[in-house]
């Protein structure tokens, strides 16, 4: 175990101040991140309150199943990185490893299934901008602009998705190559930190873009 | 009073019933904030002055001076109050901008790019001046074709964003019959600032007479109306001299007159000129059997097929040089009129020099996918066909 | 002496510098360049306004400028210069700490910066967007102009100011010197703070509505087409639920150097701390509720009117706290009247005289009349520049024995102040009142009956040029005839004066331990 990482720098007094000041400036950023999401969710609460029918009935055409495995592997890699963040407190750097690089892999399941979906809505001649077969046999100008929404939107994430799964990428190999030990949890934990984030925006996502179907 | 205050204040004049009111407002708000900030700037140049430091030590010490709560508390109260009592009256007067009488007369608008377009319900159309008759209330409803613009009237001190695929209203009483500037307030493009117009308010009679077809001009000194509109005009002397703006209700006397309407009416003029000025779109003047360059480079002869390609698939076809911003009139021209304007453009063709400036590159208007403005290629070959046979010379 | 500027002198150790202060002096030349860039762009905008008609630009190119101007300045002058500037410099100096919290992110948000400057200015160079700083749409989704550099240019800066607010929030809470608690901040730390605050909330959405219109340019996506489905008033929420807080971004740095330089200069303790602290806070939170007031005439309800209209005069009841606090500063104090406090007394006439003009517009049936006329204009001019860039100047002169250890020429100081000021008010006045003449805003013709005043704000452009000019050049001549500054010229208590200047690299000698509060004027230097 390699304890000269994590390396204190020279501003800070001591470790734990140093990983306080860093937990901090995490939930700062997610603050950030936080009102991005509000934000596109006010444009399709916009929307929605515009074309609440249509709307509805975009949803009642996206796949449930779909969305709700997409929704338990997210949950899943949550579940993965807190137990590996337990895992590198009590010492044990290899299970951690596994742990981190595994809940990476969720993420790579989570974009495969998204573009999956993304590729059947394309076949059925649904793009961006409202174009594609699809808005010809569907006219109504809602359709466009629902499922605009939900390529942005879900665009976004997805794009958030990939930078996490970049980051624990890259933290498992970190974390193997220093030989951390549990000194440098603090690390592993702004990047789980990132990574509920990312999972409780899909909580959001869920419902908006495949649950909320029935007619109220 | 008002009247002095008005003027140092550089405002307009008080044309509508509404006017009078913002500016009593306007008086009072800012009479009273500027006597404030005058007595807090005093104060600060005055203590500046008075406790100015007469030695300087590092180890010189004030008093601690702190506000207390009440203080505090009673200058917070005091401007919360009065705040909320400029609010107050904002407010009312807002509402009563906002909500038009029950019996108000409606006059329908149409922002585009640049012009404001007006159709009245009797049937009467006209661009860019609104005729109005004084004393009465008048409801504007409005919408844009393109993008946002906005109807302002600084003299009735009102003012309404127009924005595509909604309609909007606004309502005035102008007070006394004259001639009041409209001024487009929401960027639109190149051309924003040259969107504007006037609003005409006559007199009740003279507003019925103007409704059953006296021309304008009869009641009222006519400016030249603003540059889209005021190129109408700009012709031979063998035609009439059209007011700027005005659709004229008397029968044209030849096809290139009514050529001439139609081009006014249907917004042609507002891209093409008819006196050898490069604009938006090239001159008609002398264009009649010219040999043009596309973009593409081709060069071919400007003739009446041509010309009518131009009307109905502007993109087919476009002239090299100038931007791609026509719009398709597929659907919106009677062949008829095609064949009018046709005349029309034989008519002012001379051998005469033309400047030569380079045009100004431009805004494309939006034209969403199955919009009426997309126009199939094919559909409009077979509609050239159709027509290019009525307006052979 | 060994201090930050001569510590290392290779130009790879100030590239990669982790030294605050060397960021903030890189930050400080990067918005000084830019602050030239749009006030060219402006002073030809004014020269097109001589005449009514056609001056010396095309409409087209005037689009453009205005367009430019209003970018320019705002997102690579004033909304960085104060806060990754000065408070880049003096916020670790002023808690006691070595540096910021995150001082490679520091450096980061410096060349994010960079990178968000040279993406826009291809933009510029390329085909300029001619939108105007708002980027409205159906228009922006439509021009022909180079719209997307532009928009993705100001996106990337949105990163810039992301890390700057991240970093001083968590520095402001980690890294105060022992035993002192929030309460003992100097009050610049609080409107950083403040400020701070509106960058982390604010910024993303800004973000997420600029990636919107450049989908729809770009792309066509439509999103704001109602052809389409989409709706420009949204675009229009969501841009000034962003842009409205920005101008307390704006506003709330220059707010805390004025507290600092009035209680220096009148060496005399705030007249209350509290309040100016409470009320920056008041600011940022109700800031953000009062976006509605730009869209009056846009067509949404009354009841919203009405709301954003009672909101937006709250909001002026907290900035009215702080002048009088400042105003009442002055009292009882031993005022030295230099060039700091020449421009404070500046900022405090324009920023006074701006901000009841703001009160005004608040007025809903007045902003009726005054919506997009110049009358606007001249009301935000009277903050950002009056007022905003007032207070950068006074920091810049405030502060430069400090970073510069050199003194500025007392003499020239004034001179330039008072050109600034006579400058600005001779080109913003006027606006006012072509603004109550009903000229609207963004226009390249103007009736001619507004010409007159329209000459006379352009005359008063070039005396503000010149005030500029001259405060660049005797500053930079400073560098070299200025004569050394000791550690405290102006016998302040607040805790950047307490080493030398210019600081060492570790900004302390040793380890500080402040036995004063920053504004204990009533008690001795030191304890008996």
């Amino acid at each position: 175990m390699n304890v000269a990482v994590p390396k204190l720098q020279h501003h800070f007094e001591d470790i734990p101040k140093q990983a306080h000041a860093a937990r901090l400036g995490m939930w700062l950023f997610l603050g950030s991140e936080a009102l991005f999401f509000s934000g596109l969710f006010t444009f399709y609460a916009g929307y929605r309150a515009h074309h609440p029918e249509i709307f509805r009935l975009g949803v009642a055409h996206n796949d449930l199943v779909l969305g709700t495995v997409n929704t338990f592997i997210l949950l899943t890699g949550s579940l993965l990185i807190s137990l590996a963040l337990w895992a590198l407190r009590a010492g044990h750097r290899t299970l951690a490893v596994l742990l981190t690089a595994c809940t990476a892999l969720a993420g790579v399941v989570y974009l495969v299934v998204k573009g999956a979906e993304w590729g059947r809505h394309m076949s059925e001649g649904i793009f961006p901008g409202g174009r594609g077969d699809f808005f010809v046999e569907n006219p109504e100008p809602a359709w466009a602009v629902f499922y605009t929404a939900y390529y942005g939107i879900t665009g976004f994430h997805a794009i958030h998705v990939t930078v996490g799964v970049c980051i624990l990428g890259w933290t498992a190999w970190w974390m193997h190559r220093e030989r951390v030990g549990p000194a440098a949890a603090y690390k592993l934990a702004i990047v789980s930190l990132y990574w509920h984030f990312v999972d409780i925006v899909w909580l959001f996502l869920w419902p908006l873009f495949y649950l909320l179907r029935n007619p109220a | 009073m008002n009247d002095f205050l008005r003027r140092l204040l550089y405002l307009p004049e008080q044309a509508s019933t509404i006017a009078r009111d913002v500016d009593t407002l306007h008086y009072f708000v800012i009479g009273i904030t500027m006597v404030g900030a005058a007595g807090v700037f005093a104060a600060a140049l005055w203590w500046s002055i008075r406790y100015r430091a007469r030695s300087f030590d590092a180890r010189s010490i004030t008093p601690r001076v702190q506000a207390g709560l009440a203080v505090e508390g009673g200058l917070l109260a005091f401007l919360v109050v009065l705040f909320i009592v400029f609010w107050v009256i904002g407010f009312g007067q807002y509402l009563r901008m906002r909500i038009p009488p029950r019996d108000a007369m409606v006059i329908y608008v149409t922002g585009k790019q640049w012009m404001w377009k007006f159709a009245y319900p009797e049937g009467k159309q006209t661009i860019s001046t609104l005729v109005v008759p004084a004393n009465r209330d008048v409801q504007l409803v409005m919408t844009s074709r393109d993008v946002i613009h906005s109807f302002y009237v600084p003299a009735f001190r009102v003012k309404q964003d127009v924005l595509p695929g909604r309609y909007y209203t606004m309502w005035f009483r102008a007070t006394r019959p004259g001639t009041y500037r409209i001024f487009c307030a929401e960027y639109c493009g190149l051309s924003h600032s040259a969107m504007w117009g006037d609003v005409v308010a006559l007199e009740a009679d003279a507003y019925q007479r103007w409704l059953e077809g006296e021309p304008l001009e009869n009641f009222v000194q006519l400016q030249p109306g603003p540059p889209m509109a005021r190129v109408a005009t700009d012709l031979g002397p063998d035609l009439p001299d059209y007011p700027p703006g005005i659709a004229e209700a008397s029968p044209p006397r030849s096809m290139a007159d009514w050529g001439r309407e139609v081009a006014a009416l249907k917004g042609c003029l507002a891209c093409h000129t008819l006196d050898g000025q490069p604009h938006i779109g090239p001159t008609w003047r002398n264009l009649w059997y010219r040999e043009t360059t596309l973009a593409d480079g081709r060069v071919l002869i400007a003739d009446e097929a041509y010309l009518t390609r131009s009307m109905m698939d502007p993109m087919l076809e476009l002239v090299q040089g100038y931007a791609p911003v026509m719009p398709t009139y597929q659907g919106l021209l009677e062949p008829a009129e095609v064949g009018a304007i046709l005349e029309l453009i034989r008519t002012i063709s001379e051998p005469l020099p033309t400047p030569a400036r380079p045009p100004e590159p431009l805004v494309r208007p939006p034209l969403a996918p199955g919009s009426p403005d997309r126009v199939d290629p094919a559909r409009a070959l077979d509609f050239i066909r159709e027509t290019s046979e009525r307006v052979a010379p | 002496m060994k201090n930050y500027l001569n510590a290392e002198t290779t130009i790879w150790s100030w590239l990669s510098t982790k030294d605050h202060k060397r960021i903030g002096v890189m930050f400080l030349v990067s918005v000084t360049l830019f602050l030239l860039v749009g006030g060219i762009f402006a002073l030809i905008l004014r020269l097109e306004h001589l005449t009514p008609g056609p001056t010396i630009v095309s409409p087209n190119m005037y689009n453009q400028l205005f367009t430019l101007h209003g970018v320019v300045m705002v997102w690579l002058f004033l909304i960085p210069a104060i806060p990754a500037g000065f408070g880049n410099f003096f916020l670790p100096i002023m808690l006691g700490a070595k540096d910021v919290a995150f001082p490679r992110l520091n450096l980061a948000s410096l060349y994010i910066f960079w990178v968000g400057a040279l993406v826009m200015i291809y933009g510029i160079l390329d085909r300029a967007a001619d939108t105007g700083w708002t980027f409205y749409p159906p228009y922006t989704s439509v021009t022909y102009t180079k719209a997307t550099p532009v928009l993705l240019g100001v996106f990337i800066l949105g990163w810039s100011t992301i890390i700057t607010g991240v970093n001083f929030i968590t520095t402001i809470h980690t890294l105060r010197a022992k035993g002192m608690r929030f309460m003992d901040m100097p009050l610049f730390a609080w409107a950083l703070y403040g400020a701070s605050i509106i960058q982390l909330i604010g910024t993303p959405v800004l973000g997420l509505i600029l990636l919107m219109i450049v989908m729809d340019h770009g792309f066509d996506w439509g999103l704001f087409d109602p052809a389409r489905g989409g709706d420009p008033l949204i675009f229009q929420h969501i841009f000034w639920f962003y842009s409205h807080p920005a101008v307390y971004i704006m506003i709330l740095p220059p707010m805390g150097v004025v507290s600092e330089v009035v209680a220096t200069m009148a060496h005399k303790n705030p007249l209350s701390y509290k309040a100016i602290a409470y009320s920056t806070f008041g600011i940022a939170f109700v800031g953000f509720l009062t976006w509605g007031h730009h869209m009056f005439t846009s067509g949404m309800s009354e009841f919203n009117a009405g709301i954003f209209g009672i909101l937006s005069m709250s909001v002026a009841v907290f900035s009215a706290i702080k002048v009088f606090t400042w105003t009442g500063t002055l009292y009882k104090g031993s005022v030295w009247i230099r060039t700091p406090l020449v421009y404070v007394f500046s900022f405090l006439f324009l920023f006074i005289f701006g901000g009841m003009t703001g009160v005004a517009v608040a007025a809903t049936s007045l902003d009726v009349h005054w919506h997009d006329t110049y009358f606007v204009v001249a009301h935000f001019h009277f903050i950002m520049v009056g007022a905003s860039l007032t207070a950068f100047l006074a920091a810049l002169h405030y502060w430069w024995p400090k970073i510069t250890g050199r003194m500025y020429f007392e003499g020239w100081g004034v001179a330039g102040a008072i050109l600034v000021l006579l400058g600005f008010v001779g080109t913003f006045f006027p606006l006012f009142l072509v603004g109550n003449g009903g000229m609207p805003r963004r226009y390249y013709h103007y009736s001619e009956q507004f010409q007159a005043l329209n000459v006379l704000a352009t005359a008063g452009s070039w005396v503000l040029a010149l005030g500029l000019l001259l405060i660049l050049v005797t500053l930079i001549w400073s560098l070299y005839a200025g004569e050394k500054a000791p550690p405290n010229p102006w016998h302040s208590r607040s805790y950047e004066w307490m080493t030398p200047s210019p600081p060492p690299k570790e900004n302390f000698p040793e380890t500080p331990h402040f036995v004063r509060g920053p504004y204990d004027y009533h008690l001795p230097l030191e304890p008996p």
